[in-house]
């Protein structure tokens, strides 16, 4: 699988300034890396690209000394160097940004740029130094800030820039982006690229990890597949076509062009099930219509940040509606929490499932009959024989892999814990299932297993809004596609007329 | 860590895995120990039908802190903690002591005693004032959306002056020979106060094992938002379950009071919130919140006041308790917390899932 | 571009506490000297310094454990203790003061450290832990001794006696040291590294140790400063009352944790204010002065007041809190789960950080 070094492709003839080889780490039951190989060259952006579990966030966690590698050996500038804790990776002047901002909300800009190495005058901090300092560094990257007000003054792309501005004054070698764009909208994207070309031109070595085609092919110079931990290789940009990148993070089992067919119940849809007439929340989703019938998989289309997860809370009384009616199987309906929203008959799987879905010491039985427990009440407990009836029943119907109901749920894999928080709402019996991001971090077989049961539930005639970042997840079960776009819908493609083209056409704001 | 994940490799293992197997095997060493020391500590004897000996003494004199204890239990199931149930303990100590007062006349030279009013109403109205005490931490966390520790500090720092407004200052004591059966009754050879824990017990028993709160407390341990987000009345639960601590430490300010026939604002259940959270911690339930074991509570509860016996027994001066329970904090706490599980328990299951 | 306006500044939730302690130490000050006669003088003014001297001291050392996002509540017992220790040395071995004072700060800062320890490499909850102390060393009182030890050695008498002449007004000695160790924290927290790092500790002590600061070390340190001032506040008390006693500074800890938050250090860590503690401290002895003057009420209203006023700022800090996340309407607040109050007890950051490695 590794191909060999010599067969490498060069565009700069200097030497490598990370060479990583035969990196190998293990976790309890899983084997992270495999003997993978690695190369930064200065004055490239490099970008490190591969599906979720393939081992992007671990190599990254080695060369940051976040998780020491295993085995296997790292060149940094020439000289074998050892990695093994956050200190000596700064040390040697690799600096990460992160994608949630790792600085502190409550210092200021300034001293989240220096802390840690204050400029300092007679023993103690120099503020008037360390503040024309940072105005100046800010400077450099366009941007002008209040640099004395706290952090969490500015929003989050600020923040993202700041975090860069930090890991650039010291004298850095290598800047690792890790996903640093998943929270920022396009402008603020075009932004970043612009600072990163600019960096690289300034001889910066530059590894960037994202899951984003489009930006992967806008940035980079280089790009890196990892596949089930090992290394599937590494390639120009410019010499890699889209399919084939995607081919190779994929793997060649499973037929890409079988995800994008189309698939969707082909019954026919009942009734309106909800309706939503311009419902909005202040800075979370600005007029929003909606309707989804029942027997009918309503997709939601829109980028990362585009309001499909607000719309999903909205609809099951996570964030409450300031305004706008809510008409849920035929009356009108106000949702103060969750719920009031289970009790209309709706079901939410959230996009972050360990923190808002699984229960993760509760066993598998019960994380399956919570949510009817809690519709139930405190006093009505369901027996323990109808609670394993209950959860052995879902565990044969949806394949949920568990040696058995008793099994704590966080020891399951991404796949069934889903499938179990499937169960978890399908014992409710309930009309409309909200599914946000469902196929997330699980592997390939286990998404083709889900989309397949939402197929079957919509069939059985549940109202389903499906939210997924993969696009052709989304137009392969859905009738009609709402699509978002800045936290508001700029339209919807009917039945029949559901691609991905049509979509990004939407986004991109083709009016149609 | 769930235990279910393991083959049953032989009934010892078994038993080495199951969660009270420390507790247990704790009290049943502090036990021989005072065996040790004392060669009739297991005696019991009989006198005018009053069960007497070292065992019932322990018993009894844990009672009040094994009623708050339970009550501690779900709170830190939740992830919380109640600092203020020693304060809530004086409160409802004085709210007794100032109902009840009592006088003793003597009327055709017999005692009679007479209390300001009638003794339900009292035992009611102490009962009352720590549920609402309880009921207000309560709101303070669920409601307010405070951290349980500040919230029930705030109660910790007002409550003893409460107590102290509600006896003026005083040490109320109490002349009202009924009352004294809560604390130092007899009722079928043993002393009635066990009887109330009892009581509880078996009320606490039904409420985890008929009735869907052991599993939604569990829940809400270890995920509040998930729990939220599958429908769980989460703040209501929360409301309740200090409420509870609330209500126990009422109860145990009763008998203590009713034992000690006075109430001290100052004094009464001081540093008892220590004791509750050492009790609880001990039966094996985590401070970090999650699965919960009211047996190990009260068996906890147990340890301590044999500990205390025995601090007593081998001779060490009384005031050394309080450095003996300190060391016991510091030595479980560290047995427990997680670098020193990951040394010492090499099983690859339980490191993966700290993970 | 953003500059922002004054009453922006002032209104932020993270000076508002503040000003509004500064408002009301203010107002009770001037309700006092309207409402009591002979109230409003320099040296009922300098008296709260004086009888509230080691409350300070100990508050500061609170302070930064507060905005480190712990908690100790071991402080009074460290009090009482160092008082029984200085005693019993003095008084029963005749030991000079010039050695006796070292002693217990170096003992007051090792048992610190330690608590720091265990918090921080076995990740235990700093309440615990510290609660474990308080128990610890008002059992080590008792062991010492368990009636009260009066100090009549010529040096403490003296140090005891000593008063500085103001011109309106007289301080004592315990007044002098507080005023050091107010200086001394109001560089540490503003001018020094290690200050500015348990700051970031507080903000979010997962960034802090990926920003690569010195987290570990900075924890244990922020308890060892708490356990010295704790032990200096101790060398005071035994100053201010000549004596050793195992029930000494009973409930200091939480008139400690008190005038912490009242001066506007939040207890989820991260923001706070050493002058801010100042006056918080000063509020509590204005609360005592003007039961005292008042006459008619009992001295257990104090507690109560007190604890109605720690209620208050609580919620003050809760409602701010909510409110600049409502603010911030930005996506950093929307994509995050403004999880219902329900969230309350949440991991602590050490426990966060725990679970990631």
């Amino acid at each position: 699988m590794n191909a060999a070094a010599s067969d490498l492709p060069h565009q700069n003839t200097g030497e490598a300034i990370l060479h990583m080889t035969g990196i190998e780490k293990r976790f309890p039951g899983v084997h992270a890396l495999k003997q993978v190989e690695f190369r930064l060259f200065p004055g490239e952006i490099h970008t490190l690209m591969g599906q979720n579990g393939a081992g992007k966030s671990t190599l990254i966690k080695v060369l940051t000394g976040v998780h020491p590698a295993d085995a296997g050996q790292i060149v940094f500038a020439g000289n074998a160097v050892k990695l093994d804790s956050p200190e000596a990776a700064e040390a040697a002047g690799i600096r990460t940004v992160y994608q949630e901002v790792n600085l502190c909300p409550n210092l200021s800009v300034a001293e989240n740029i220096y802390i840690g190495r204050f400029p300092r005058k007679a023993g103690r901090i120099d503020w008037p130094t360390m503040h024309e300092n940072a105005r100046t560094l800010l400077a450099t990257l366009s941007l002008d800030l209040d640099v004395t007000r706290a952090l969490d003054a500015y929003p989050i792309a600020i923040q993202q820039m700041v975090a860069i501005a930090r890991a650039l004054s010291v004298d850095a070698k290598v800047l690792i982006l890790d996903e640093p764009t998943s929270s920022l909208d396009e402008d603020e994207v075009q932004k970043l690229f612009t600072l990163l070309r600019q960096l690289k031109a300034r001889g910066m070595a530059i590894l960037f990890v994202t899951h984003f085609l489009e930006q992967t092919y806008a940035v980079s110079d280089r790009i890196t597949v990892l596949r089930n931990g090992e290394r599937e290789g590494e390639y120009l940009a410019r010499d890699l076509p889209r399919l084939t990148l995607i081919h190779k993070m994929v793997g060649r089992e499973i037929d890409p062009d079988q995800l994008a067919k189309p698939q969707w119940a082909d019954s026919k849809p009942g009734d309106t099930f909800i309706n939503a007439q311009s419902i909005s929340r202040r800075g979370s989703m600005q007029a929003l219509d909606l309707d989804i019938r029942a027997g009918e998989v309503l997709g939601l289309g829109g980028l990362l940040g585009s309001g499909r997860t607000e719309t999903a809370r909205l609809l099951f009384g996570v964030d409450k509606c300031e305004s706008g009616d809510l008409n849920v199987g035929g009356q009108t309906a106000r949702f103060s929490s969750p719920r009031d929203a289970i009790k209309a008959g709706i079901g939410y799987c959230p996009e972050d499932r360990k923190s808002e879905g699984i229960i993760a010491d509760l066993s598998v039985r019960e994380n399956i009959i919570l949510a009817l427990q809690a519709r139930q009440g405190l006093f009505r407990y369901l027996p323990r024989k109808r609670q394993e009836a209950i959860a052995n029943d879902y565990i044969q119907h949806l394949g949920i892999k568990t040696p058995h109901a008793e099994q704590p749920i966080g020891l399951l894999s991404g796949g069934n814990q889903q499938k179990a928080l499937l169960a978890r709402w399908l014992a409710t019996d309930p009309k409309m299932l909200i599914l946000d991001e469902p196929t997330r971090g699980i592997d390939m077989a286990a998404k083709l297993e889900i989309m397949d049961q939402v197929l079957a539930l919509c069939r059985k005639g549940l109202a389903i809004l499906f939210i997924s970042s993969e696009m052709s997840e989304v137009v392969r079960v859905s009738n009609r596609i709402a699509v978002l776009r800045d936290r508001h819908k700029v339209g919807e493609l009917p039945a029949g007329q559901t691609n991905e083209h049509a979509v990004f056409h939407m986004i991109a704001g083709g009016e149609q | 860590m769930n235990t279910a994940t393991t083959e049953a490799t032989g009934w010892h293992k078994v038993l080495v895995r199951h969660p009270l197997f420390l507790p247990v095997l704790t009290l049943i060493v502090l036990l021989l120990v005072n065996r040790a020391f004392n060669a009739h500590f297991f005696h019991i004897e009989n006198k005018d039908g009053h069960l007497f000996g070292s065992l019932i003494d322990i018993l009894n004199r844990a009672s009040p802190l094994a009623l708050v204890a339970l009550g501690m239990t779900p709170v830190i199931a939740t992830r919380g903690v109640d600092v203020s149930v020693g304060a809530i303990v004086a409160i409802s100590a004085a709210t007794a002591a100032v109902l009840i007062g009592g006088q003793m006349h003597i009327v055709n030279g017999v005692e009679v005693y007479v209390s300001n009013v009638p003794l339900p109403v009292a035992i009611a109205g102490a009962l009352a004032v720590g549920l609402l005490c309880g009921l207000w931490n309560g709101a303070l966390v669920a409601y307010v959306g405070m951290q349980p520790i500040i919230a029930t500090l705030i109660l910790m720092v007002a409550g003893r002056g409460i107590a102290q407004l509600l006896t003026a200052g005083q040490i109320i004591t109490i002349y009202y020979q009924p009352y004294f059966f809560l604390g130092a009754g007899f009722l079928g050879g043993l002393p009635f106060a066990l009887y109330i824990v009892a009581a509880v017990g078996v009320v606490l028993w039904f409420f985890t094992q008929r009735t869907a709160l052991g599993l939604f407390v569990t829940a809400i341990g270890i995920n509040p938002t998930a729990s939220y987000f599958a429908g769980i009345k989460a703040r209501a639960i929360m409301l309740c379950v200090y409420g509870f601590s609330g209500l126990m430490a009422g109860a145990a300010g009763l008998i203590i009071s009713s034992n000690v026939k006075s109430a001290d604002g100052n004094n009464a259940g001081l540093l008892m919130e220590l004791d509750a959270i050492l009790a609880v911690t001990l039966g094996g339930t985590s401070l970090a919140g999650g699965r919960f074991s009211l047996v190990g509570s009260l068996i906890g509860a147990l340890i301590i006041q044999t500990l205390t016996y025995t601090t007593y027994s081998i001779g060490v001066p009384p005031e050394a308790n309080l450095v003996v329970k300190a060391v016991v904090v510091f030595i479980v706490c560290v047995v427990q917390s997680e670098p020193m599980r990951k040394l010492i328990i090499r099983d690859p299951i339980l490191q993966g899932a700290s993970r | 571009m953003n500059k922002p306006s004054l009453s922006t500044r002032l209104t932020d939730p993270r000076t508002l506490p503040l000003l509004i302690t500064l408002g009301l130490f203010l107002l009770m000050f001037g309700y006092g000297s309207v409402a009591y006669r002979g109230f409003f003088s320099a040296q009922v003014f300098c008296n709260l310094f004086i009888d509230n001297a080691f409350l300070l001291i100990v508050a500061i050392g609170m302070t930064f454990v507060v905005i480190s996002g712990g908690i100790d509540l071991s402080v009074g017992g460290l009090v009482a203790v160092t008082t029984m220790i200085s005693a019993t040395l003095v008084q029963s071995h005749h030991w000079p003061i010039w050695v006796v004072t070292p002693l217990v700060l170096l003992l007051g800062a090792l048992f610190g450290a330690f608590q720091g320890v265990l918090i921080q490499y076995f990740r235990l909850q700093p309440f615990i832990v510290t609660l474990g102390g308080l128990f610890l060393t008002r059992g080590l009182c008792f062991l010492i001794n368990i009636e009260s030890i009066t100090i009549s050695d010529p040096a403490y008498t003296a140090v005891s006696e000593f008063r500085l002449h103001l011109p309106y007004a007289d301080i004592s000695a315990n007044v002098l040291i507080a005023a050091v160790v107010f200086v001394g924290a109001l560089w540490l927290a503003h001018y020094s590294e290690f200050g500015r790092v348990v700051y970031a500790i507080g903000g979010s002590e997962r960034s802090a140790l990926l920003m690569g600061l010195p987290v570990a070390r900075t924890k244990v340190l922020v308890y060892t400063l708490s356990g010295f001032c704790a032990a200096l506040g101790g060398v005071t008390f035994t100053f201010y009352m000549l004596s050793g006693y195992g029930l000494h500074a009973q409930g200091m800890e939480l008139d400690a944790i008190a005038a912490t938050v009242i001066g506007g250090t939040l207890l989820t860590g991260g923001v706070g204010y050493v002058t801010g503690t100042l006056f918080g401290v000063l509020i509590l002895g204005v609360i005592q002065t003007l039961i005292t003057f008042d006459g008619t009420l009992s001295s257990w209203w104090t507690r109560i007041v007190i604890g109605a006023l720690l209620c208050v700022f609580c919620v003050l800090q809760r409602l701010l809190d909510s409110h600049a996340s409502k603010r911030r309407t930005g996506r950093a607040a929307v994509g995050k789960t403004v999880a219902p109050a329900v969230a309350a007890g949440d991991a602590t950051p050490a426990e966060m950080v725990a679970q990631q490695h």
